[in-house]
């Protein structure tokens, strides 16, 4: 006999069944698999770049629980997703970035981008990226050029990228094995340095059930191909600069990409396709940030395109009408 | 009281930037400095107050169905005029403002108050109709002008006002600013609207 307390049965309403993941269970594995990059940036960097990426992710998680409290929301810092944002952010920085621009950019990240739309779940671009631009417009000279480039060398001068853009000394152009593991004079933003510590990050996220393998493989392999199709060497294209960072980690945001497996296949391409234009053609020597805002923009629109027919729902109308005339001619 | 009215409805409560949204596009393009913005707002009140006049003076004349076209002629004939004067005056902001000004013919403001006043109110309350709604552009297109000179490039009327270690966040005085000042402007301005129309609502209460 069961205890009379107990009640028989329980009625509640639907969902019945829940899934483990959480919002903050998956940012607090989004921020570990960050980690590697973080210690390859510190190694690499020093002190500076680990101050910058804690400037950002205490400014964007004051300004969240700030913002939350003033427009008198739920504060939800505990979700970790102001923390991944300020991650984020503090691994697109130069590592000669100021300090107030940390800040600004975060407060921007925060206050415009994500809660002017209406907090996590409705920013219609990635946050961290659209902070990034905001500041490469707002203060070209702090987020290009030599600010990627610490003091103590005075060999380089420029990021590879910038190096294939602007020419110059050919002669500092690293090695690909320098480039993959991001050491001996490799530079660019504080997060984006080295490719082994970020694809680790992007493995771990993958296995883990967190992001689909769809994104990040569409992405690296639309631009592989297009490097061929280009003449350049495709390992130096995908190593350089952050298109690393941002296949695994800025693309595959789930807000801002399309939620259809077709969709995030278009996504994707258009993502490698928008990067290696603005790589090759355009004005800039990096388009990863570009070309992933843009598809931002452009996700709910595939999304549209792609929607899958639910299970049981009619037929499209010109398929119903094929079947229709078909069996028509039939009688 | 009730014809000051018609002067006042285009400051503050009518305001056309910010309450009706009218003549984005000079609102958006010359608000790079608060010296444009107060150039273009002037330029438009002149227009204004002149097409409003003409245009209610003439109103029993103009037949309805050919009013567009007239309005069209009326308006653009004012605005040659301040292009005319603009150039020879003042020719570092006629060459600032550009097409902007005799695109000052299509604006919505003007249009939108011919069509909906000066058509079918006397001359004088049209006048103060023009003058209110134009100084309530000027003072929109100024305020503009200024946050995004001030932020943008640290001065205000091209005077330094911040101090030498400021580095001017450029993006105000591109595109991108103005959509962001503009929205936020009037994100806050509905914001204050909204809670003095509370505090008006409670007082009403407890008179009631």
């Amino acid at each position: 006999m069961t205890n009379s307390n107990e009640p028989m049965l329980t009625v509640s309403s639907s969902p019945h069944i829940r899934c483990k993941q959480t919002t903050s269970s998956i940012m607090q594995n989004v921020v570990i698999a960050l980690l590697p990059a973080l210690f390859v940036a510190g190694y690499v960097f020093g002190i500076k770049a680990l101050l910058i990426v804690a400037i950002c992710v205490a400014s964007c998680v004051l300004s969240e629980a700030l913002i939350e409290k003033l427009m008198k929301k739920p504060i939800t810092i505990s979700d970790w997703s102001a923390v991944v944002t300020g991650v984020l952010l503090g691994f697109n920085m130069p590592v000669n970035a100021p300090w107030w621009m940390c800040i600004v950019g975060s407060v921007f990240a925060i206050g415009i981008v994500k809660q002017c739309f209406g907090g996590l779940g409705h920013n219609f671009i990635n946050p961290a990226l659209a902070a990034r631009a905001f500041l490469l417009a707002s203060w070209p000279t702090h987020m290009t050029g030599t600010a990627f480039i610490p003091t103590a060398d005075t060999y380089t001068t420029a990021t590879p990228l910038g190096l294939l853009k602007e020419g110059g000394n050919l002669s500092a152009m690293p090695s690909n094995m320098d480039l993959f593991l991001g050491l001996n004079g490799v530079y660019g933003s504080i997060g984006e340095i080295s490719a082994l510590a970020l694809i680790i990050g992007g493995v771990y996220l993958i296995v883990r059930g967190v992001i689909s393998w769809r994104i990040p493989t569409v992405y690296l392999a639309t631009v592989a191909v297009l490097s061929v199709c280009f003449g350049k060497d495709p390992i130096f294209m995908l190593c350089s600069g952050g298109l690393m960072l941002g296949a695994f980690f800025m693309a595959t945001d789930y807000v801002s990409s399309p939620s259809t497996p077709k969709g995030q296949i278009i996504y994707a391409f258009g993502c490698g396709l928008m990067t290696m234009i603005i790589r090759m053609v355009g004005g800039y020597p990096e388009g990863v940030s570009y070309s992933i805002l843009l598809m931002n923009v452009a996700a709910p629109l595939i999304e549209r395109f792609t929607k899958p027919r639910i299970y049981g729902a009619p037929i499209k109308e010109k398929k119903a009408k094929k079947i229709q005339e078909g069996g028509a001619s039939n009688d | 009281m009730g014809k000051f009215k018609n002067f006042t409805n285009g400051l503050v409560k009518e305001n056309p930037t910010f309450r009706l949204l009218l003549g984005m596009c000079p609102t958006l393009a010359v608000t790079t400095a608060a010296l444009n913005g107060l150039g273009m707002g002037l330029a438009t009140t002149v227009v204004l107050i002149g097409s409003n006049v003409v245009i209610s003076a003439l109103r029993k004349v103009i037949p309805d169905e050919i009013r567009i076209p007239a309005f069209v002629v009326i308006i653009a004939s004012f605005v040659t005029i301040v292009g005319m004067v603009l150039q020879a005056y003042v020719p570092s902001l006629y060459s600032t403002l550009g097409i902007y000004i005799p695109l000052i013919v299509v604006n919505c403001i003007i249009m939108g108050r011919a069509e909906a006043f000066a058509f079918s109110h006397p001359v004088f309350d049209s006048l103060l109709d023009g003058a209110g709604m134009g100084l309530g552009f000027t003072m929109s297109l100024t305020v503009l002008g200024s946050i995004r000179e001030i932020i943008g490039a640290g001065t205000i009327f091209g005077v330094q006002i911040m101090s030498s270690g400021y580095e001017p966040a450029l993006i105000f005085i591109m595109a991108p600013g103005a959509f962001l000042t503009l929205g936020l402007s009037i994100g806050l301005i509905n914001k204050i609207t909204e809670i003095i129309e509370r505090k008006k609502a409670v007082k009403e209460d407890e008179l009631a």
